[in-house]
């Protein structure tokens, strides 16, 4: 199986030169084996997909995790969609209110974006998700809510005996510097346990969280805790925040380095690097 | 032991930031989590006793109507919003820690999240006597 980061920015994409190395575009994961593929979110890391050279199959299968922009806005100039011989099956969360398509509709509709939803050429399958479990060919996703604001999924993809688990917008606890000692009492733990590759949310340094919470991110302190905790086998750190440049990263990832010591592989996320598992 | 729902997580997460007493229960009616102040009320810390059923902390603190005459569990706003899966709401009497007999309200909701599945319930006692 292999994985690759097309867009590991939070919140909005950036340009600048000081941003270069760990990659300016959000959130977008494609995840290859040789039976198959599945893209998780669409946020402008979607734009470098080369879907003519990768996805040659007429069937594309997006996972959204939520509808926040930073994971969709790649979506509405994502070349597949207006190809009327695409079939695009678009998974994301379902709400208590609103069915995901009109949710989609808020965003892929004037005065937003020039063409509605419906009149998108490709043949279009929208999948509302919860708590469950989707199969698809040799993949196998289970989607569970996790914390984030509004509906919010997380995602664990087992191929055989690999299992990636992807949680990119993640607070697993609000407020507080120390997950509960309980694992029953932890967003995100089933998906997360034991997987090979743990992609997590990391946006912010321990001192920035301590005002922002509730705003459905983690300190990379954070992030490490969750993995260790879950005991999955690696750790990206992923979602870097605009705010902060390259060195600003790099310092925060030494920081964490220096005074923990884990003992699985903590990276930070580079957009278009590949993973293999 | 799996993870709870995220409703039930979040549940807890606000019942820890409360100073009202907090319980917290699964569709069965076992006693999840409640919270600091409610420990008052149990006299035992949630960390001690760990998840409890119906029929322990239903009866644990006596509850009954100010002549004294007992309530049994079905009488009690959280066990009947776990059959009814509707809000419910009692003032009646328990026994503290000291013996007293103290006038409590409870407000009993259900837990219902996204998936539209009734996850458990969660109810907020107040203390009568103790208005913040």
């Amino acid at each position: 199986m292999k994985v690759k980061l097309h867009g590991t920015r939070g919140s909005y994409p950036i340009s600048s030169e000081s941003g270069k190395t760990y990659g300016g575009n959000t959130p977008c994961v494609t995840i290859s084996s040789e039976s198959g593929q599945l893209i998780l979110d669409a946020g402008t890391g979607i734009l470098g997909i080369d879907f003519d050279a990768d996805f040659p199959s007429d069937r594309i299968d997006i996972f959204l995790t939520h509808l926040h922009m930073d994971h969709i806005q790649g979506l509405a100039f994502c070349k597949p969609l207006f190809n009327p011989n695409k079939e695009i099956h678009l998974w994301g969360p379902r709400d208590s209110t609103h069915s995901l398509q009109y949710r989609l509709n808020q965003y892929l509709s004037p005065p937003l974006f020039p063409i509605p939803l419906r009149d998108i050429p490709s043949k279009l399958h929208i999948h509302e998700l919860g708590n469950t479990t989707t199969e698809l060919g040799e993949f196998v996703i289970t989607s569970e809510f996790i914390s984030h604001p509004g509906p919010t999924l997380g995602y664990r993809i087992q191929h055989g005996s690999n299992t990636v688990c992807y949680l990119p917008d993640h607070e697993p606890i609000i407020g507080r510097s120390r997950l509960y000692p309980e694992d029953a009492w932890v967003s995100g733990f089933n998906l997360a346990q034991g997987a090979d590759l743990l992609i997590h949310d990391s946006q912010y340094t321990k001192k920035e969280y301590k005002s922002k919470p509730g705003w459905g991110h983690s300190s990379i302190n954070m992030a490490a805790q969750f993995c260790d905790r879950t005991k999955a086998k690696r750790l990206i750190l992923f979602h870097h925040d605009p705010m902060h440049s390259d060195k600003q990263i790099r310092k925060m990832y030494d920081k964490l380095m220096h005074k923990t010591d884990y003992d699985f592989p903590i990276e930070l996320a580079i957009q278009g690097k590949e993973l293999k598992i | 032991m799996p993870a709870h729902e995220i409703e039930l997580i979040l549940s807890r997460q606000l019942a820890d930031c409360l100073t009202v007493p907090v319980f917290i229960v699964d569709p069965e009616g076992n006693l999840l989590f409640y919270n600091p102040p409610a420990e008052e009320i149990l006299g035992q810390k949630f960390e001690e006793t760990g998840p409890m059923p119906v029929g322990d902390w239903g009866t644990s603190f006596n509850p009954h109507e100010e002549d004294g005459t007992p309530i049994p569990p079905e009488g009690l706003p959280l066990v009947q919003t776990m059959s009814t899966q509707i809000p419910a709401h009692r003032t009646f009497w328990i026994n503290s820690l000291n013996g007293n007999s103290t006038r409590i309200s409870v407000t009993a909701i259900p837990i219902v999240g996204r998936s539209k599945k009734f996850s458990g319930a969660m109810a907020i006692f107040w203390d009568d006597e103790h208005r913040l």
